[in-house]
């Protein structure tokens, strides 16, 4: 059977060696009227009828291999270096457990040592820890830090509207039981109408940086004014767009947190992605979930070891302030291999590469009649495009075209009806880049 | 050797990728924005491959060795799913593709659902908590929600048996709710007198619900379940099974037919999504009939299309499509869940049908107990028998205490660190925390007679060692890339980040 190795001989042996006549014998606890149901599933399958079945499957798709990919909102198509994957399929990599023994998992705890650290690295923060499961909810964890760090005194969170709406849907959702007011994000506004709600009550502002519409702004006075009425200042960073912009630990950033997943992550329709947060280092000792150190062994040697472990769930218990325990580690070392890979050179390239093509193709929309692009504010490799008709209308002519599109913005900003968010990456050709200006500029 | 650091690899203008010069005309740079370091290393590609190679040989993984790690299940990550999750039309798919672009993925998504509502007896499941602890939370908000619409707000007390997992009680704060903790009785099992007394009273009416896990996390199966479920649920409490065991009851017995209201399934435990390392994983929620409109979205939702479908290949039969449930306690993460996870799920439920899953099972309990048999005597096995006084069997695992009354110097630990030099990964140590020095061993489905039979002679071996020459198991391992660490200095003198990774380095 599949993949387990008993003979007949053996399962005897075995029973007998235990005392039972058969397997049902060591099921004998559980209720008798319960016991042994069938499973209604499909037949089993051998390996190359799985195969087949898989592949019809991913057939049944349309993807980046395939179309010209356009869409980003928090999910981006970007060149994985081919080491990445090698190195992933290592099986002492990936079919290792949380390294609970030091001993024999420093594979994975310097590697993740070295994640944490190129993390420092790109946002500029003291302490990283070794992931989340996503960006939205290292966001939602960052507020429970706030709430901590104010002893829960203060309880009311600000949002920029200009955060993933995901996002925002999920730290809801982390924080329906608790007493908290989450505010800012229902309208339109700017950062300095988000500085007039701060008060003695307020945790934490959070901004998202280049902001969900792709815009990258300064948050020097933002900071500098949260901080002034006593609150923590947490930035939703795009790891690649680091790669160009201020690290926010550079202009005041207490917590950054955000979606790793550029960072040699493929796409894989939302997961497993990585959610990284890093944080300064007076407030290292409040982060959750795992978080590696170095350290020595007996002999002095340099080793790594999972530390500040008195904070998890395993040793807290009720009193833990996350209950994280699996989180996304294969997914930190693929960010690992990667910047490793693209080092301080590769990765500033990937970044120009990001921009100068996406400044090309809102240059050649804002040109088209009928569509604009605001090009007076900075971005990255993400914009806004106003275009002439429902967006779910040009995304279909697009596609038959062999184009996936933007995202439609009227999903969640119900005052822009007609706009979409379109993503151009390194992966996108010039080519591929004009023919999109094509097929729009038909679609007036 | 240690393996250096990546950073004491870096030369200046060396680079590991060979990427494509601009196509466009480039646009000015906003100056005032941008950094003016980025501190990371410069490494050539072979020096990078030769690096996380060699890393990886200094870990410990079940292609390389048993892994009987309890409470963990460590089988086999069968190969063929990790092609299949490389595959360009799920590995390159965007999470927001319009549904009629990722009618596959959705297809599988939604089979996914069900196939996992079947095993486990449940009305509807979501796919989207990313782990077993996700799952735990959104069962605990689905719970309090529950009680919160039938205007029973102050239901607020979640009971929990002293042998949980660290994540349950975790979890019960997280929520906003109270953790009452349940204690053991003399077999282990839940006691009944003090479940009735949490029961009674004042109590009753703040009772919102129990967590359990089955089999318990000492591998044994509850003998009073149907009482327990039956008494949280007459004082209005909701029931949640902790999945993480599940290993031991496909076709075995089904959750929800016993009465439970919700559970989690870890899908990086029983239906083989590999590990990685510490994650990802998947904790997918199963739901009965009262809780379904409260899942975590989105699920996927299977309309079926006019027309004779079966008679044309071409033309699909159902469409799918994103759903959020009415009352949805809301979304746990962004987009749909760990795809990659439900994926790889999804093709080993394949490989075995309903009757091999029952044969997974068979065989993890046949392992367990086989094992336990070949140690006994050896080790002291806590709650080997009934309350009555009976003979009974394991789950999938079970507990033996790593301690010996005429060896008092050695721990569990010391146990764990001596099987390392035998080659093989410890059990899990000191957990469930009802039993002293506890080592609890999972062996898994996957690993064969033989090689549990060299655990039983490790096992044995250390443990006359213990009595013989206990320093061979207080200095364990020798055999390994490092010794013991100093845990303390780790804690005390934080380094948690290479010095050439910050600003100006
Ligand atoms: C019994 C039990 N419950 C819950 C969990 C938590 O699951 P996860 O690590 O996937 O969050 C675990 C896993 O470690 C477990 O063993």
């Amino acid at each position: 059977m599949s993949y387990i190795p008993h003979t007949a001989a053996e399962t005897q042996d075995m029973l007998a060696k235990i005392g039972v006549a058969s397997f049902d014998e060591l099921f004998d606890a559980v209720p008798a009227g319960q016991r042994f149901p069938t499973l209604d599933l499909p037949p089993a399958m051998s390996e190359m009828e799985i195969a087949a079945e898989m592949l019809a499957i991913s057939e049944a798709n349309d993807h980046a291999g395939d179309f010209a990919m356009f869409r980003g909102a928090g999910a981006y198509h970007h060149f994985i270096p081919s080491v990445v994957n090698h190195m992933l399929l290592r099986g002492e990599f990936y079919t290792a457990y949380t390294p609970y023994q030091p001993e024999i998992s420093q594979g994975t705890l310097q590697a993740t040592y070295e994640y944490q650290s190129m993390m420092c690295a790109l946002t500029g923060m003291d302490a990283a820890n070794a992931s989340h499961y996503d960006g939205a909810t290292s966001l939602a964890e960052a507020v429970t830090v706030a709430l901590e760090v104010s002893r829960n005194r203060r309880k009311k969170i600000i949002l920029s509207h200009a955060i993933h709406p995901q996002y925002r849907e999920v730290l809801r959702t982390y924080h329906q039981g608790k007493d908290i007011r989450i505010i800012g994000d229902r309208g339109r506004g700017e950062l300095v109408d988000l500085m007039e709600m701060l008060d003695s009550n307020t945790a934490m502002v959070a901004v998202q940086y280049p902001n969900f519409f792709g815009q990258v702004e300064d948050l020097r006075r933002l900071a500098d004014t949260v901080h002034a009425s006593g609150g923590l200042l947490v930035v939703v960073a795009n790891p690649l767009a680091l790669s160009l912009f201020t690290p926010p630990g550079e202009f005041g950033a207490d917590i950054v947190v955000g979606e790793g997943q550029p960072l040699g992550i493929p796409l894989t329709f939302g997961g497993p992605y990585l959610g990284y947060f890093a944080i300064k280092q007076r407030l290292v000792r409040k982060i959750a979930g795992r978080i590696i150190g170095e350290t020595v062994d007996v002999e002095g040697k340099r080793a790594y070891v999972m530390t500040l472990r008195p904070r998890e769930q395993d040793i807290k218990r009720e009193r833990a302030t996350s209950n994280i325990c699996t989180n996304q580690g294969l997914m930190a070392l693929a960010a690992a291999v990667y910047l490793s890979l693209m080092g301080k050179n590769g990765l500033r390239q990937v970044g120009e590469l990001n921009y100068h093509k996406a400044h090309y193709a809102a240059a050649q929309i804002d040109r088209l009649d009928g569509y604009s692009v605001d090009m007076t504010k900075p971005f990255f490799n993400e914009f806004v495009v106003a275009c002439p008709r429902p967006i779910a209308e040009i995304n279909a002519a697009l596609l038959d075209a062999g184009v996936i599109g933007g995202y439609d913005l009227a999903q969640h900003y119900y005052h822009l009806p007609n706009h979409m968010l379109l993503c151009v990456t390194e992966c996108n050709t010039r080519a591929e880049i004009d023919r999109l200006v094509d097929i729009l500029e038909g679609l007036r | 050797m240690s393996e250096p650091i990546i950073y004491d690899l870096s030369a200046p203008g060396r680079s590991g990728v060979n990427l494509p010069a601009p196509d466009v005309p480039t646009a000015p740079l906003p100056n005032e924005l941008l950094r003016d370091d980025l501190p990371l290393p410069e490494v050539g590609e072979l020096q990078v491959v030769r690096h996380f190679v060699r890393l990886s040989q200094l870990n410990y993984s079940i292609d390389t060795g048993l892994y009987p790690l309890g409470s963990c299940t460590m089988k086999y990550n069968p190969k063929i799913n990790e092609d299949a999750a490389r595959l360009p039309g799920l590995a390159q798919l965007h999470p927001l593709a319009d549904p009629e672009s990722c009618q596959g993925a959705m297809m599988l998504m939604h089979e996914l659902q069900s196939w996992l509502g079947e095993i486990s007896g449940f009305e509807a499941v979501s796919l989207t908590p990313a782990a077993g602890a996700q799952g735990e939370f959104a069962g605990i908000l689905m719970i309090r929600q529950y009680h919160i619409d039938r205007g029973e707000p102050e239901r607020d007390i979640i009971l929990v048996p002293d042998s949980a997992h660290g994540t349950n009680p975790a979890t019960v704060t997280m929520a906003g709710l109270r953790m009452q903790q349940l204690p053991a009785n003399a077999a282990g099992e839940v006691d009944l007198d003090a479940l009735h007394e949490a029961c009674s009273g004042e109590n009753a009416g703040q009772i919102a619900g129990m967590m359990m896990t089955m089999p318990s996390t000492l591998g044994l199966f509850e003998p009073n379940i149907a009482q327990v479920i039956e008494r949280v649920q007459s004082v209005g409490g909701l029931m949640y099974m902790d999945g993480a065991n599940m290993n031991a009851l496909m076709a075995v017995v089904k959750p929800g037919k016993l009465g439970f209201d919700c559970m989690h399934y870890n899908l990086h435990k029983t239906f083989s999504t590999p590990h990685g390392g510490g994650g990802p994983g998947s904790g997918a929620v199963g739901v009965n009939a009262r809780l379904r409109d409260y899942l975590p979205g989105p699920v996927v939702r299977r309309d079926a299309l006019p027309g004779d479908a079966a008679a044309d290949d071409e033309v699909p039969s159902a469409r799918y499509d994103w759903h959020m449930p009415s009352k949805s306690i809301g979304r746990l993460k962004a987009f749909a869940g760990n795809f990659g996870m439900h994926l790889r799920a999804y093709a080993y439920i394949r490989a075995y049908g309903g009757e091999g899953l029952r044969q997974v099972t068979r065989c993890a309990v046949l392992n367990a107990n086989y094992l336990r048999e070949k140690l006994r005597g050896e080790y002291a096995l806590p709650y080997d028998q009934t309350a009555d006084g009976a003979r009974r069997y394991c789950g999938h695992e079970f507990v033996v205490r790593g301690a010996f009354d005429d060896a008092p110097g050695v721990h569990a630990l010391d146990i764990s660190k001596r099987l390392i030099d035998y080659g093989f990964h410890p059990p899990t140590n000191y957990f469930p925390l009802i039993v002293p020095e506890a080592l609890l061993i999972e062996p898994t489905e996957t690993e064969s007679k033989d090689d549990l039979d060299k655990l039983a002679e490790a096992m044995r071996s250390i443990a006359k060692e213990a009595r013989e020459t206990p320093q061979l198991l207080q200095d364990a391992p020798s055999t390994a890339p490092v010794r013991r660490l100093d845990e303390a200095k780790a804690a005390r003198q934080l380094h948690l980040c290479c010095p050439a990774a910050r600003p100006g380095a």
